[in-house]
């Protein structure tokens, strides 16, 4: 017997946009593993303590990639995300010398829309 | 003013198991009317307004240790008097003789209650005027009483004689032998004179003992025996008793010339008596202030209830232990507020019959029929509850209403007098008392307290006259308008109420088990008035397993809870 596992991912590619000094995406995170879990409003499950979206700008470069609200962020660029502390996944957004990042996202409507095709 | 409340127990069953009464019965058989009434009524005033002062005991020596004692050898006097055919166990509480007794239920419409409109002149004969049905009542009432104070005087008489031989004992055992064979007596020196101030001041203070443990006013007649009581009575019989045989037995027949000894042999016995003395406190105060049950009072016409903590009593004491519970923290009884309005009943009675013409062997269309019909009744009735609440909700604005003028009027009134200060002079004429300034300011608020107590169905409670004299004392004492309309604008506690109306002592108490049983998990017991009655639930407080956790202070640590939201 073999073993089929789905992947309910989505791999975004943001370009980053350069405003003055810095380099933007164009969105906002909450949690981490010092953060509260429970305040989170997008988690499913409320101990859940990964790297959230919790805003997105318009017409930003996040959302022209298709990033959206609520998108959990696993790996950025090949780093891990479900386990660092807020400050380490906001440094590894924002590291000067990177125009584009890679970011694997996972979605609850995705999640959704997969098993309830899985089921019927 | 303060009124003390006394209620007495009658009890008429005969109690199985007890000891026979002894011959002295036949004198409570004989109901005398005459006599017990006037050793009853001896310190009644003319105006039968005052409580009837249970004067039975007023004249007892101090040391009647066993005056309550005793009561239970007139009990069982009175259980052969009375007619025993009961179904259930069931005892009477009953005052000594109140004349306007059972007066609870309301006989508002006979009253006067157009005051408020009329003139403000207080005639003062109006009040003390006895209609007929009292004069009925009271002379009812006397009959019943009479049958106890018999056998209560000579309880009393008893006990007093009990008290009184083993308080002179051992003053009797110090004297006989200094009177009977004194010349043969050996000197006896210092010992015995510090043996005889010990003796002298034992007594003295089994006298205060006994005066504060039993020389007090009965507060309730009980049914049957104190079943502790008893038992300490004929301790100090048996203990007395047995003191004189041996005195008599060793000292006087052999007259034992050894003074010192007899001296001692008396003091023993000052000893054993302090002892039952405690043993006394013990048994009959000590025991029963620890709680252990919680009793539930329901009254059966409205629903009150209230919750009280007991500690070991028996069912009569509890039932007692209730009802002075009951006049100070139940609401009073208004049978004015129990009905619903007659316009949502008699919707709610009509329903229709059916009657069933021709044959009968439609036995399943029969059964149907009425279904359907009371099917369709109770669709209708459940309608009714919709006029119950808006009659309801209208009834609640209209109270509130009255109120707010009854307020505003109090307030206006009271602002129209002022106390006098000592360095105002004023003219003689201006100058008024408590009563003639209540009585100028009561005209101007009495329409709208009228009002409000006919709104609110509780002017059969205050006559006009209470109102005049409650204005008085509110002035009397500096109170504000508000402190004199606490009284009215909730309905208070039975005993706030005029003595004579409201109080009644006519409890009769049920119960299936023998009332001088202690109380137990789950025993159940009714205390009957004529219109409503008091149903008390027993139930054991369970026993706490308590166990100790020790919290260092140190260890209150806290973190904070972060919700950080950055944009990149």
């Amino acid at each position: 017997s073999y073993f089929l596992s789905f992947s309910f991912q989505q791999r975004i590619e943001i370009h980053k946009l350069r405003q003055g000094d810095n380099l933007i995406l164009g969105f906002s995170i909450g949690g981490g593993i010092d953060q509260d879990p429970t305040q989170n409003p997008f988690s499913e499950d409320k101990t859940d303590k990964g790297i959230y979206v919790t805003r997105v700008t318009q017409g930003g470069p996040a959302e022209v990639a298709g990033l959206q609200i609520g998108d959990k962020i696993m790996q950025v660029n090949g780093w891990d995300m479900t386990m660092v502390t807020h400050d380490q996944a906001r440094k590894r957004l924002t590291k000067r010398n990177e125009e584009v990042v890679r970011l694997l996202v996972t979605r609850q409507s995705l999640q959704k829309a997969v098993q309830q095709s899985m089921m019927s | 003013k303060i009124e003390s409340l006394k209620v007495t127990v009658d009890f008429l069953k005969v109690p199985l198991g007890l000891q026979k009464p002894p011959l002295k019965e036949a004198l409570a058989a004989i109901p005398g009317k005459s006599k017990p009434l006037v050793l009853e009524r001896h310190k009644r005033s003319d105006t039968m307004d005052n409580e009837s002062q249970y004067s039975g005991y007023s004249y007892k020596s101090g040391h009647s240790r066993s005056s309550r004692k005793h009561r239970e050898r007139r009990d069982r006097h009175r259980s052969k008097s009375r007619d025993g055919n009961r179904g259930d166990k069931s005892v009477t509480i009953q005052a000594p003789g109140e004349p306007l007794l059972d007066n609870e239920s309301t006989r508002g419409d006979e009253r006067d209650d157009n005051w408020g409109e009329t003139t403000t002149v207080v005639t003062g004969t109006s009040e003390h005027s006895i209609s007929h049905d009292d004069l009925t009542r009271i002379t009812k009432d006397m009959e019943d009483s009479a049958h106890l104070d018999c056998s209560r005087h000579l309880g009393v008489a008893l006990g007093v004689a009990l008290a009184l031989l083993a308080f002179l004992t051992p003053l009797a055992f110090l004297l006989l032998p200094q009177l009977l064979w004194r010349e043969e007596l050996e000197p006896c020196g210092t010992p015995c004179e510090g043996l005889f101030i010990s003796v002298a001041f034992k007594l003295l203070i089994l006298l205060l003992g006994s005066w504060a443990l039993f020389f007090r006013r009965p507060k309730a007649f009980f049914p049957r025996v104190f079943v502790f009581r008893a038992l300490l009575m004929v301790l100090v019989f048996l203990l007395v008793v047995s003191y004189w045989l041996f005195y008599g037995v060793r000292i006087l027949d052999s007259r034992d010339r050894n003074y010192r000894g007899v001296v001692q042999f008396a003091v023993s016995l000052v000893d054993a008596l302090l002892f039952v003395h405690y043993l006394a406190v013990v048994l009959l105060e000590l025991r029963q202030l620890q709680p252990q049950f919680t009793l539930k009072a329901v009254r059966s016409a409205d629903g009150a209830s209230r919750f009280y903590n007991v500690g070991h009593l028996s069912i009569q004491r509890a039932a007692v232990w209730i009802l002075e519970n009951y006049y100070h923290d139940f609401p009073v009884y208004n049978p004015a507020l129990l009905n619903l309005p007659k316009s949502i009943l008699s919707k709610k009675m009509s329903g229709f019959k059916v009657y069933s013409l021709g044959e009968e062997n439609s036995t399943n269309n029969s059964t149907g029929q009425p279904r359907a019909v009371i099917a369709a009744a109770a669709r209708r009735r459940d309608n009714g509850h919709n006029d119950f609440y808006y009659e309801e909700a209208e009834h609640e604005r209209r109270v509130r209403k009255r109120r707010a003028r009854l307020v505003v009027a109090v307030e206006e009134a009271f602002t129209h007098i002022k106390r006098l200060q000592e360095e105002e002079q004023k003219n003689p004429r201006e100058i008024m008392d408590p009563r003639e300034a209540a009585q100028a300011i009561f005209a101007s608020m009495a329409r709208a307290m009228q009002k409000y107590l006919r709104t609110t169905k509780q002017q059969p409670y205050h006559t006009m006259e209470s109102i005049l004299q409650h204005l008085e004392f509110c002035i009397t004492h500096d109170m504000t308008p508000k402190a004199f309309l606490e009284r009215y604008l909730t309905a208070g506690p039975t005993i706030q109420y005029h003595k004579e109306r409201w109080l009644a002592k006519q409890w009769t108490l049920v119960s299936e088990e023998p009332v001088t049983n202690g109380l137990k998990d789950g025993v159940v017991f009714v205390l009957k008035r004529q219109d409503f009655s008091l149903v008390v639930s027993t139930k054991k407080i369970p026993f706490f397993k308590l166990s100790e956790e020790f919290v260092d202070p140190k260890s209150h640590k806290f973190i904070m809870r972060l919700q950080s939201e950055t944009s990149v």
